[in-house]
């Protein structure tokens, strides 16, 4: 952008702009709180922080551009020039994965000997985000893979926990044995959610999978006898390490290995667990892939059209898209349910599925590293700025905007081709089709 | 049959609402191509600034009649003003960005905003429920006979009219004035339009300049409907207004009023009929399967993919 003239007093101008609008928008719903008492609604005034505020944007905005947007030399340029690109990531990318694998393997022991009044914390933080990447993967197979816009994908994932938890509830089935029964339900759910869909493309794709989700939710809501409806399922059984108990007694898990008793082995055990569950979805994922039915997926991705006439059967693709996807999904749930002791319908709102499609697509649409990456920022973010309280949502939302309007094609926006003759090269995330349902 | 006639009534009203805030979802996807998710906040906010400007005003019940049509005008206005500030600011920042980005960006930035608004105005106006004194009372009794009583209450009258009236406006706008073609334009092909001297920008900034007005229009109604809003509203409200438009053929204006108008009937008589739990499930369902047969809605246009 040329720099003109007088750019200063024209930054001070949009500045003030700026100012005046951020005072018509916070004006009324900052200045003016609605207060609830028993003789109605009242109103409390509170100016000081609507100029506060105003003072903020005024600030924010001079400093945006006098640095960045009204100058000859943005800022921002100059930083991107000090960063390591993250867009060609190059050598550190190709070590990035195995790094995060070989310290995602050894974090518990890490933690344990390391700093152990930290290690629970730190562990079970592990286990929310290894939960999210395996989602995000799981999702990634729909939406990153084979192009299919999926907004209720936590119907899957409700599917799978509350299979978990109604079978071991009532039969008392083990979690190994429940596992794989989960999976395949949330497998044929998907299907049966799928085939109606089958005809519709993009956004109309977006709001039946988003009003299925809506659905699966209501209904485990409202059917007290089988549900428990709002009140959800207790007492779930904590899984055990291939039928050995993590307890106290004779039997325990402590006490047949000969280790002392505590309750960090169940926590230890079940983030191995999910982080198995995710390593098996990543690499199923990868394997798929140079399946005919995974190129099948990705070139239904780029072209509908040319791919049904050069005769890939399109129904079964999808299809298998969603089943797979969906038994990912169901995995994670059943962990979910055994993990928490307790599930209900809140845990499964449409929330949950903008999270986990958020991941996928700041992740960088396609890319397996992408999801762990958007995951830790997103989840870990999240859970860092816990002292932040009722304003930490807002800030997780701003993060959602502020990541995607800086990069619009994910974290990671390289992509490796799944065959390549000769030479496999990372192209960037532009060349690839995004898509339409 | 009196039941059938009050339902009838309920339902219309009902689908007035979700009608205009359908209208903002339909207009924004004609002209970019995106499901604007923090709609229904922009509806949620309209409502609190209503509800603000209500109190403020110190407008209750007991008003004389032309003093309280000045006033419920006024509130409109000023609530239409703000909300479209909200809209226009929300478009500048997290959607302008990424226009011609890939398709899913601002999806995710929509939804983004989506939290923001809903956690913003939690934080501000507090999370629990606002109550208000019912402003519009009245109205009148259809049906006596004895049995079912049928009313038609002032409030109703009320939301009706409004919608019709800003209907038939804002039908005019796009089909008469120089902004409503421009806005046509861009719809059908936006490089085109840029190179004819249309203001891409501007038009789509308008665009979403209606949807909110038409969105705070929504909020108000919905406030002296049912007296009760809190910040989570915009999200149910938002699915529904959604799927009317999708209902209606998306991208289509009389689509989005037909699909409003269907979605407050079909919920209205399953809550009366059948269970007042399931009426989501209904009016998802129909959803569904107006869109297995009619792909592309009641009265949208089929897309035809050139290859």
């Amino acid at each position: 952008m040329a720099k003109s003239p007088n750019s200063f007093a024209a930054s001070l101008t949009d500045a003030g702009i700026a100012a005046l609008i951020a005072v018509a928008l916070f004006g009324p719903l900052v200045g003016l709180k609605t207060e609830v008492t028993t003789g109605g609604l009242f109103l409390s005034q509170r100016w000081g922080d609507v100029a506060v505020m105003v003072a903020v944007v005024f600030v924010g905005r001079l400093a945006l551009n006098l640095l960045v947007f009204k100058t000859d030399r943005p800022v921002t340029r100059s930083l991107a020039a000090a960063l390591p690109s993250l867009t060609g990531l190059g050598r550190f990318g190709a070590l990035l994965g195995p790094a995060l694998l070989g310290l995602s393997v050894v974090l518990p022991f890490l933690m344990m000997y390391g700093a152990p009044d930290q290690s629970r914390y730190v562990i079970d933080l592990s286990i929310l985000v290894l939960t999210y990447v395996m989602l995000g993967w799981g999702l990634n197979i729909v939406v990153g893979l084979a192009g299919l816009l999926d907004l209720g994908y936590v119907a899957f994932y409700a599917v799978g926990a509350y299979t978990y938890a109604l079978l071991a509830t009532t039969f008392g089935w083990s979690f190994w044995v429940c596992l794989p029964l989960a999976g395949l339900l949330a497998a044929c759910w998907g299907m049966v959610l799928g085939f109606p869909v089958l005809r519709l493309r993009g956004d109309y794709l977006a709001i039946v999978t988003l009003a299925f989700g809506e659905i699966v939710r209501i209904v485990l809501l409202n059917w007290y006898d089988f549900t428990g409806g709002p009140n959800g399922i207790n007492n779930i059984p904590r899984p055990s390490f291939f039928g050995i108990e993590f307890s106290r007694g004779e039997d325990g898990f402590a006490a047949i290995f000969g280790l002392e008793y505590s309750a960090m082995h169940r926590i230890v055990f079940l983030y191995y667990v999910i982080l198995a569950l995710a390593l098996v979805t990543a690499f199923v994922t990868t394997r798929v892939r140079r399946l005919p039915v995974g190129r099948a997926w990705e070139a239904l991705r780029e072209d509908e059209i040319a791919c049904r006439s050069l005769g890939i059967n399109t129904t079964n693709t999808k299809l298998t898209a969603f089943a797979m996807g969906a038994m990912f999904g169901g995995f994670a749930g059943s962990f979910f349910a055994t993990r928490q002791g307790f599930i209900s319908p809140e845990s499964f709102t449409f929330i949950e599925s903008a999270v986990i499609l958020a991941i996928v697509v700041l992740g960088g649409l396609g890319s397996q590293i992408g999801v762990v990456v958007a995951a830790i920022v997103m989840i870990g973010g999240f859970e860092v700025f816990r002292d932040l309280e009722e304003f930490r949502m807002l800030v997780f939302g701003l993060a959602m905007v502020l990541i995607m309007v800086w990069r619009p094609r994910g974290l990671v926006s390289t992509r490796v081709p799944s065959i390549a003759l000769k030479e496999r090269k990372a192209i960037g995330g532009e060349l690839v089709g995004e898509g339409h349902g | 049959m009196e039941y059938f006639l009050q339902q009838l009534i309920n339902g219309i009203t009902l689908g007035s609402i979700y009608g205009l805030i359908a209208i903002g979802y339909t207009m924004v996807y004609g002209i970019i191509g995106m499901i604007n998710f923090a709609h229904g906040d922009v509806f949620m906010v309209g409502a609190f600034i209503a509800l603000v400007l209500i109190i403020g005003l110190g407008l209750t019940a007991s008003a004389g009649l032309g003093l309280l049509i000045l006033a419920l005008i006024l509130v409109l206005v000023v609530a239409m003003v703000l909300t479209s500030m909200w809209g226009w600011t929300i478009e500048r920042l997290a959607y302008r960005p990424l226009r011609g980005s890939f398709r899913l960006a601002p999806l995710i930035t929509a939804i983004g905003m989506s939290i923001v608004l809903q956690n913003f105005v939690q934080i501000v106006q507090g999370a629990r429920v606002k109550p208000l004194q019912p402003i519009v009372t009245g109205g009148y009794t259809l049906i006596d006979d004895g049995g079912f009583v049928v009313q038609l209450s002032n409030i109703q009258i009320l939301i009706i009219a409004t919608t019709t009236i800003l209907m038939i406006g804002f039908t005019l706008l796009i089909s008469r004035t120089s902004l409503g073609r421009a806005q046509r334009a861009c719809e059908q092909d936006r490089k085109m339009a840029a190179l004819l001297g249309v203001n891409v920008d501007r038009t789509i900034s308008l665009t979403f300049v209606i949807g909110a007005s038409l969105a705070a229009v929504a909020g108000l109604m919905y406030l002296l409907y049912y007296g009760v809003i809190d910040f989570f509203i915009g999200f149910v409200a938002g699915v529904k207004a959604f799927t009317a438009a999708v209902l209606g053929g998306i991208g289509s204006l009389p689509g989005a009023m037909l699909g409003g108008l269907l979605l407050g009937l079909i919920e209205t008589f399953w809550s009366g009929y059948f269970s007042i739990e399931y009426k989501d499930v209904a009016a998802f369902s129909i959803l569904a399967i107006v869109l297995i047969f009619l792909p592309s809605g009641l009265l949208g246009r089929p897309e035809v993919e050139k290859v």
